[in-house]
């Protein structure tokens, strides 16, 4: 195969440090096949070699499930391919003797920590919140028992599907964190066991995301479009109907009747 | 815990403010814009004068001013919770900004319409302003209909739109308003979490029809005195 020459443009900022700054590195021998991570390795061998500081970066299972990488490649968070994570980036999309702009995810509830890694634990916070059902412990209930429309149990799966990895905030214009806080009110909102503590979540993971000081949502829509799982904006109106219902008590006091 | 002012200006509290009462305000410029038709009707300003003298005095005096009140009160709320989302809280949330965006496309419905809402918002405020200035509270000369007096509005217009400035910067900021609308109607649905996946082909679609059936009809109007009213002629109009 016909190898590459890759010149990244890349964001290097010292942990710790209050600015960064573009480094440009030139990599060589880049095959079409490899991972844009992969390449990202090569070039760290080489500044290992050399005895220079590596570019630091995120990832993990490294075949899109895990929700652990995130780059703003080319001005697209997750690169220019969409429904893929960074990690699934393949050198064939991208030119021999091309410069990549390589950034990290940019939001102010989202620190940079050194280089190319983001604290992402606003997205724990949040969930900590209400993104979970309360159930007393004991043997798990058959699966049979509660029933539920299967359309209901695909709307639950696809918002379940969010990994978490922050990209609808990094593309979003207003750096909004509604469409991650969106799927997982979203998922529970579909299913019978999180009907109990509907209002509740809804106001309380809301104020988190507001507290960590995520933006409004403008609906743009460029979160849809960035998210390697396709999580569509209509959960962005459902979270919306679920927060006014639980601004109005309503889904607490259907609860409370047990209806 | 929470209180009520928190809740309503919360992320999604601000939206559906600025949602509402961006359909309030479509539902307000829909009717002014059916009231401008008569402008059309070449019977020299009479229908129009007649239609602004039953806005001021059919209704009762204090309903007008109720009206006038909640309109103001409609404006202020969207100006001040559009600005909050779309410029205070959005610099609030990102510090530091990208060296390279670019668009993702696909089912991204981000793009000029919905990034220049601030721009076309600020300058839809300034236009309203020196549009109430120039009519509402301008020295409006008197026409007698049937034995009754009225003010002479149609006058007015037609003296502004006779200047091709004037037109000009009507047709301009017509624009912007299809603009603004062209995102502002389909998201002011999402906003207040009436929208689903069927729903948004639909209201998307119809943005659309919105945008350019108001930025058309408004902006046809200057156009058309500029070149088509012409006081000298039977009826005004050529
Ligand atoms: C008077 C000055 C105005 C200003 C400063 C303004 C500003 C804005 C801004 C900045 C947004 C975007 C908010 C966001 O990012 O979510 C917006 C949305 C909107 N505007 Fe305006 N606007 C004005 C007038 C109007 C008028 C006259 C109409 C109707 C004819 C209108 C209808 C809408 C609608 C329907 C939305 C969508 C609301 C939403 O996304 O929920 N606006 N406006
Ligand atoms: S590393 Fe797990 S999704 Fe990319």
């Amino acid at each position: 195969m016909s190898e590459m020459t890759i010149h990244l443009k890349i964001w290097r900022q010292a942990r710790g440090a209050a600015k960064g700054n573009f480094e440009t590195y030139t990599v060589e021998k880049v095959l079409p096949e490899m991972s844009f991570l992969e390449t990202l390795d090569l070039l760290n061998e080489k500044l290992t070699r050399q005895g220079q500081q590596p570019v630091e970066f995120d990832s993990d299972c490294r075949e899109g499930i895990c929700g652990t990488c995130g780059l703003v490649i080319k001005g697209t968070a997750h690169g220019p391919n969409p429904k893929t994570t960074t990690c699934e980036v393949r050198m064939r999309h991208f030119r021999d003797g091309e410069t990549i702009t390589v950034e990290p995810f940019r939001a102010g509830p989202f620190p940079i920590l050194k280089d190319l890694v983001v604290d992402r634990t606003a997205f724990d916070r949040i969930q900590q919140q209400g993104g979970f059902v309360s159930a007393n412990t004991g043997s798990a209930p058959d699966g049979n028992a509660v029933p539920i429309p299967k359309i209901d149990a695909d709307k639950a799966m696809d918002a379940a599907s969010c990994i978490g990895c922050g990209a609808c905030v990094a593309a979003c214009p207003n750096a909004s964190a509604s469409l991650f806080v969106s799927a997982k009110i979203s998922q529970l909102s579909y299913l019978p066991q999180g009907g109990p503590e509907r209002g509740r979540r809804a106001l309380l993971m809301i104020g988190q995301m507001d507290r960590e000081g995520f933006g409004d949502c403008s609906n743009h829509g460029e979160c849809e479009a960035v998210c390697p799982k396709e999580i569509s904006i209509e959960n962005i109106a459902r979270m919306r109907r679920e927060y006014f219902k639980g601004a109005l008590g309503g889904h607490d006091r259907k609860a409370a009747s047990g209806d | 815990m929470s209180t009520f002012r928190s809740h309503v200006w919360s992320s999604v509290g601000k939206k559906m403010i600025t949602g509402l009462t961006g359909l309030l305000l479509v539902g307000f410029v829909a009717v002014h814009l059916l009231g401008n038709l008569t402008l059309f009707i070449p019977d020299r300003g009479h229908a129009f004068n007649a239609y602004a003298y039953f806005l001021e005095h059919a209704v009762h005096g204090w309903l007008i001013l109720a009206f006038e009140a909640g309109l103001l009160a409609v404006f202020g709320f969207h100006i001040v919770s559009a600005v909050t989302v779309a410029w205070t809280d959005k610099r609030k949330a990102r510090p530091v900004g990208y060296a390279l965006v670019r668009n993702a496309g696909g089912k991204s419905r981000k793009g000029l319409p919905s990034t220049s809402m601030i721009v076309t918002g600020l300058t839809l405020a300034v236009f309203v302003v020196l549009h109430v200035k120039m009519f509402k509270f301008a020295d409006h000369p008197s026409v007698v209909y049937d034995g009754k007096e009225m003010k002479d509005l149609y006058a007015v217009v037609v003296a502004a739109f006779k200047q091709p400035l004037i037109a000009g910067l009507y047709v301009a900021v017509m624009g912007m308003l299809g603009f603004h609308l062209r995102h502002g109607f389909w998201s002011a649905f999402q906003s207040l979490g009436w929208n689903n996946d069927r729903a948004i082909v639909v209201l998307e679609g119809l943005a659309r029809v919105v945008a350019v059936l108001f930025a058309a009809g408004f902006l046809a109007l200057p156009l058309y005195i500029l070149f088509f009213v012409d006081p000298s002629v039977s009826g005004g109009h050529r």
